[in-house]
């Protein structure tokens, strides 16, 4: 992937606070509720993180007061431990950006809304999936937040002495481990791109658009 | 060897087949909105152009209002910046599309399949999660983000990993006043919000066969509710019958070969499945939703169960938290729940069967709380009308808007207020969904107008 630019800071180990987040389920819609996903991206999407639950509603969104939510901690933690089906629901990337733009590096599950699953590689962030047994474990001394390590090069992540093994497909762990998306490394396919669509236009043509 | 549907499609769109990981797979049509901007945004921050502008379609849905067509009556200065963005980003991009003020205009996955957009056989993709709706046509269609959205218009591919096959068999007449939508909420009930992930559903059965076209896009519609990106059904005369002579559907000797071709897509008689669901069609009832998950629903001659008998610890958690949110005791019969609002379109159910079965229950009546019923389709607004559904509707104290996303995703003003409860044919019934601090229960067109009419969710089957 030489030709790749660097999209996203490189991940491969990471020692860091982690919050253990309750509830099964949640969706894209809790991660960042739709009214700020017509914002812009360059202002940054931290603040608007689990923004119902964390701020208490006043008159609209600029009388706001933030409440105990852990996420409103002085010392922000960069792993999220949550529970099954996190991010859920809207196929909304917003999600994401709210999650990196606060912070947050690493999710670790059980499972995963696909699409969230999916968008966050792209943007530098690393879901793990551990079997219900490993999570268990894992989130055993966090109340609410601990130390937790990820190790990406070994897949691998730990915390209260115990250590559990993680799969991913070697794609996505070279795109973060080298901090890039598959862009620059599609574009370099090119030729096959342009066989494929000769041969294709040949067996389906009447799926190629009209000359007008 | 034996494949499913979706085995024929995917294997005819690899480019770069991988054994292990995401393969590089062909995108036929990329459907686009108002919140494509970020992938418009990347592509110019890239220096990328769009690789085939032809195979991308643009309408605006999510935050136009429904009470005019003019970018300047939205809801906001800054959402009808939205509504201009776009249209300057399909100026930009020289992308086929639908403006505001079109009469074809309406939501991405009900013009679709109604322009011809949607044909059986192809990779349809759309940043937007219910783009699984298309499947019903025997399309692979699928919800991505921004980013892979951006990727499609650079390269008109996307990296993806082949789902695991799940066949939901339904078999069985369908009960009077059980439509499509109680179908889908019975599946997504019996197997959970998570109980699809990884896979791609195919729908199957004599009660699915028995659906019509508006029927089925409803079913395929609310896949990723149990959690699949991907819900199909195998394409049959009454999908060829529906696509013959739309706009953008092929003609004459094209429409031949075509047709010679998708009467080949369907699953093979040995296919494997990873998982088989069955459900049996004829004991399915109108049902209601009662918390925030959509598979947090139950019968409507039913009750709000107890939390406390879940054994799963993150399980009743989650459902006394929902319980809490709502604002409902559990044992409560789902019937004396009273409503406050309601809410009749969304991708799931603005079609014009679904506006038909409304208006059958609400004609010569009167409802007892506000509400709006939204088209999903200028088309379907004006078919509508000339059938006198608006009379209805307006007769009964409803308003009659334009169409768009509207209250299913309340991003253009159209929202609940805060402690609102409300009767709703969407097909989300998350935390804050219509509006901050508004409840909504999910049901079908007939059943929400029911509960609009008697100011509590109702039994459209003992409707008089």
């Amino acid at each position: 992937m030489s030709r790749s630019t660097v999209v996203f800071e490189p991940l491969q180990t990471l020692t860091a606070r982690a919050l253990d987040l309750p509830g099964s389920n949640i969706d894209t819609d809790q991660i960042i509720p739709a009214r700020f996903l017509k914002k812009e991206r360059a202002a940054g999407y931290g603040q608007y993180l689990f923004f119902d639950k964390r701020f208490n509603a006043g008159s609209d969104d600029n009388d706001i007061s933030p409440n105990e939510h852990p996420l409103n901690a002085t010392e922000p933690p960069k792993i999220l431990v949550v529970q099954d089906n996190f991010g859920c629901g809207s196929s909304r990337e917003g999600a994401i950006y709210a999650l990196v733009d606060y912070g947050i590096r690493v999710v670790v599950g059980t499972g995963f809304g696909d699409i969230f699953f999916n968008n966050s590689f792209k943007n530098g962030l690393l879901p793990i999936r551990l079997t219900p047994a490993d999570h268990l474990a894992l989130r055993k001394d966090l109340s609410p937040f601990g130390l937790i390590t990820v190790d990406l090069v070994n897949q691998c992540v730990q915390a209260s002495g115990h250590r559990a093994s993680f799969d991913i497909d070697p794609f996505s762990k070279t795109c973060l481990l080298q901090g890039v998306d598959e862009v620059a490394l599609t574009l370099g396919h090119e030729a096959e791109i342009s066989a494929f669509e000769d041969s294709y236009s040949h067996r389906f043509p009447w799926l190629t658009p009209p000359k007008d | 060897m034996s494949l499913t549907l979706f085995d024929k499609i995917w294997s005819t769109h690899l480019v770069l087949p991988r054994d292990e990981g995401p393969s590089l797979l062909y995108i036929d049509k990329h459907i686009v909105h108002e919140g494509s901007f970020h992938a418009f945004n990347a592509l110019r921050t890239r220096k990328l152009a769009l690789r085939h502008p032809d195979r991308v379609f643009g309408v605006p849905d999510h935050y136009v209002p429904t009470h005019s067509r003019l970018a300047k009556e939205a809801a906001s200065e800054e959402v009808g910046k939205m509504i201009v963005q776009f249209d300057r980003n399909m100026q930009w991009g020289q992308v086929p599309h639908f403006k505001l003020a079109d009469e074809r205009q309406g939501i991405v996955h009900v013009i679709g399949p109604e322009q011809g957009l949607t044909l059986p056989g192809t990779v349809v993709v759309c940043s937007d999660s219910h783009t699984s709706t298309h499947g019903a046509l025997g399309a692979i269609a699928f919800g991505i983000g921004q980013s892979e959205s951006m990727h499609v218009m650079a390269t008109q591919t996307l990296w993806q990993s082949k789902p695991k096959a799940m066949r939901v068999r339904i078999d069985g007449p369908l009960s009077a006043g059980v439509s499509a939508k109680d179908l889908i909420l019975a599946v997504i009930c019996e197997i959970g919000a998570a109980g699809a992930v990884g896979h791609a559903i195919e729908y199957a059965g004599t009660t699915i066969e028995s659906l019509d076209i508006e029927g089925r896009l409803t079913i395929c519609n609310m896949s990723i509710e149990a959690g699949a990106r991907f819900g199909s059904i195998a394409p049959d005369d009454v999908v060829f019958d529906y696509i013959y002579g739309r706009p953008q559907s092929p003609k004459g000797e094209r429409w031949e070969q075509a047709l010679a071709y998708w009467r080949t897509l369907k699953s093979d008689d040995n296919a494997h499945f990873d998982r088989e669901v069955v459900l049996d069609g004829s004991k399915i009832k109108p049902m209601v939703t009662w918390g925030t998950s959509p598979d947090a629903g139950a019968p409507i001659d039913g009750v709000v169960p107890d939390p406390a008998r879940l054994n799963d610890v993150a399980q009743r958690v989650s459902a006394k938290a929902a319980l809490e949110y709502m604002a409902i005791e559990p044992g409560t019969r789902l019937k004396d729940i009273a409503v406050d609002r309601v809410f009749i379109g969304s991708c799931t159910n603005s079609r014009l069967s679904d506006l038909r079965e409304a208006a059958r229950v609400l004609r010569g009546r009167k409802v007892r709380v506000p509400g709006m019923v939204v088209p999903g389709s200028g088309l379907i607004k004006r078919a509508a009308e000339a059938e006198g559904l608006d009379r209805v509707f307006i007769a009964a104290g409803l308003q009659w808007r334009s169409a768009g996303c509207s209250m299913c995703a309340a991003m253009n003003g159209d929202a609940g207020q805060p402690g609102e409860r409300i009767a709703s044919t969407s097909n989300r019934n998350f935390v804050g969904r219509q509006g901050r601090g508004t409840r909504t229960h999910l049901m079908s067109p007939a059943m929400a107008a029911a509960a609009a009419v008697n100011g509590h969710l109702s039994d459209v089957r003992e409707w008089p």
